[in-house]
């Protein structure tokens, strides 16, 4: 017989080899009790988090867990059914409802995550024939999306519009065409080029998604996201994001202003045939979604921390993702596994949580220590996190 | 193109790819004996893509294992 997990024998060893070092595993964390959007106790120790998506700090919003108690005594636990069965509640409609407002588009879908509502949306609109002209740094969830429908997938160096138009211009004429961009990608926390690249999407007669997971809430006048901040957002498509980052709870969604859209709620696969989310999720989403509407106040604060993060651990000598910060995410790039599971270790125990991060999630092969930061973190907070860095860094010898 | 002819462009545009100078026969393949990563084939799928003005598509590249298959796909794609 052969064993089928053979394939995961090499993964299996470099697993072992790195905590056989004596590294606490950097994949089996556990929030023992979390104490408010930015401190928990993990493994034992009170720490600052900052490698959660909580970037507006919703989670403990009293609004926003009071509408969440209510939905529990109103409705009940779960819907146990599908949206186009018994699964769509009055919650699931007001939280479609907040998602046309915020983002002021005349469709929302609901899905019941972020990730299945880019597997559904992509795997069902570009069928056979059709051409997906893609980022190669798309998140996995894109990835799979393509790899579920039966479009012939295209992928392009990423953020680079030469490559893409050259891509688009090859397509043979009267193909269906797809371009799939985000608005920030999360590894490296750099943005895309939107206003050109769609532009040149659309010159070549393709229809546009972007993924604006990481950027919902925070970027651009409204929160709407990296197209909304380059005065492109009325040109895209099909907007993906998700309730579980700036949002605070978990379920993902697709807006749009396609006469057509609503089609989709029959014939999208990963929509139909997956129970719904639970109505307390939704109210919990809708109550936040509504809030962030008005959230200036945090985004500035948001900008404010990620830059002087930004600049501290650029000033200590660390090697970044981006020149300056364009998101809410800090990338610190390490010189291997080895001592990034090392430097990761040290911070955890001077009391700080990042996201280690490594191929295949990360682009070229990259070991990534991720910061990401929250609207809650306070200044002093930030400046905390810096020393934290610099032992750190000092006691590894990356620094 | 022809196949010889459309052999000859390839070999030419392998060669900064090929960092090893491993000895390229129609039966090299790209992960094995070239050891290409992901980043590597698709740098050089660009520049095939490029020179030919052609699209392999991530699905036909899913085809393509050996030296000799992707000069039969080139040579067809050229139609």
């Amino acid at each position: 017989m052969t064993d089928l997990f053979s394939k995961f024998d090499p993964l299996i060893e470099q697993r072992r080899a790195l905590l056989a070092g004596g590294v606490e595993d950097p994949f089996n964390l556990v929030m023992e009790r979390v104490i408010s959007p930015t401190v928990a106790v993990c493994n034992g120790r009170e720490t600052i988090l900052l490698g959660t998506y909580n970037y507006m700090g919703m989670t403990f919003d009293p609004d926003v867990i009071a509408a969440g108690k209510q939905a529990f005594d109103d409705f009940g636990s779960g819907t146990t059914g599908s949206r186009v069965l018994n699964g769509t509640y009055a919650g699931h409609r007001a939280c479609e409802e907040a998602l046309k407002e915020f983002y002021g588009m005349d469709h929302a879908m609901v899905f019941s995550t972020g990730y299945q509502a880019n597997l559904g949306i992509i795997s069902t609109i570009a069928g056979k024939g059709d051409y997906i002209v893609l980022d190669i740094d798309s998140h996995a969830s894109i990835w799979d999306g393509c790899k579920m429908g039966d479009a012939e997938v295209v992928p392009f160096k990423h953020n680079d519009i030469v490559a893409m138009e050259k891509r688009l211009k090859r397509i043979p004429e009267g193909a269906g065409k797809l371009v799939i961009l985000e608005g920030v990608y999360s590894m490296l926390g750099d943005i895309a080029p939107l206003k050109e690249m769609i532009r040149v999407a659309k010159e070549n007669g393709a229809m546009v998604l972007v993924d604006e997971a990481h950027s919902m809430g925070f970027i651009g006048p409204n929160g709407r996201g990296v197209a909304e901040d380059q005065g492109c957002l009325e040109d895209v498509d099909f907007v993906i994001g998700t309730f579980s980052k700036s949002v605070g709870t978990v379920g993902g969604f697709c807006v749009s202003n396609h006469p057509k859209f609503e089609i989709l709620r029959l014939v999208c696969r990963p929509y139909v045939f997956t129970a719904s989310l639970p109505p307390s999720v939704m109210h919990t989403a809708t109550t936040s979604i509504r809030k962030l509407m008005h959230g200036k106040a945090k985004r500035d604060k948001l900008w404010e921390s990620s830059r002087v993060l930004h600049k501290g651990l650029r000033d200590l000598g660390f090697q970044l993702g981006t020149p300056e910060a364009q998101s809410a995410i800090i990338a610190v790039i390490m010189p291997d596994l080895e001592r990034g599971a090392a430097m990761w270790e040290a911070l955890l125990h001077e009391g700080l949580y990042v996201n280690l991060a490594r191929p295949p999630a990360t682009p070229a092969g990259m070991t990534l220590l991720r910061c990401s930061l929250c609207a809650e973190h306070t200044a002093d907070q930030v400046q905390t996190i810096i020393g934290m860095f610099e032992r750190a860094g000092k006691a590894i010898g990356i620094i | 193109m022809d196949r010889a002819a459309t052999a000859e462009k390839i070999a030419e545009l392998i060669e900064p790819f090929n960092k090893k100078g491993v000895a390229v026969t129609e039966a090299t393949t790209f992960a094995g004996d070239l050891e290409w990563d992901s980043l590597t084939v698709m740098d050089f799928v660009a520049a095939i893509e490029d020179d030919f003005d052609i699209i392999i598509s991530m699905n036909q590249q899913a085809e393509i294992e050996t030296y000799g298959q992707l000069i039969d796909a080139v040579t067809k794609l050229q139609g």
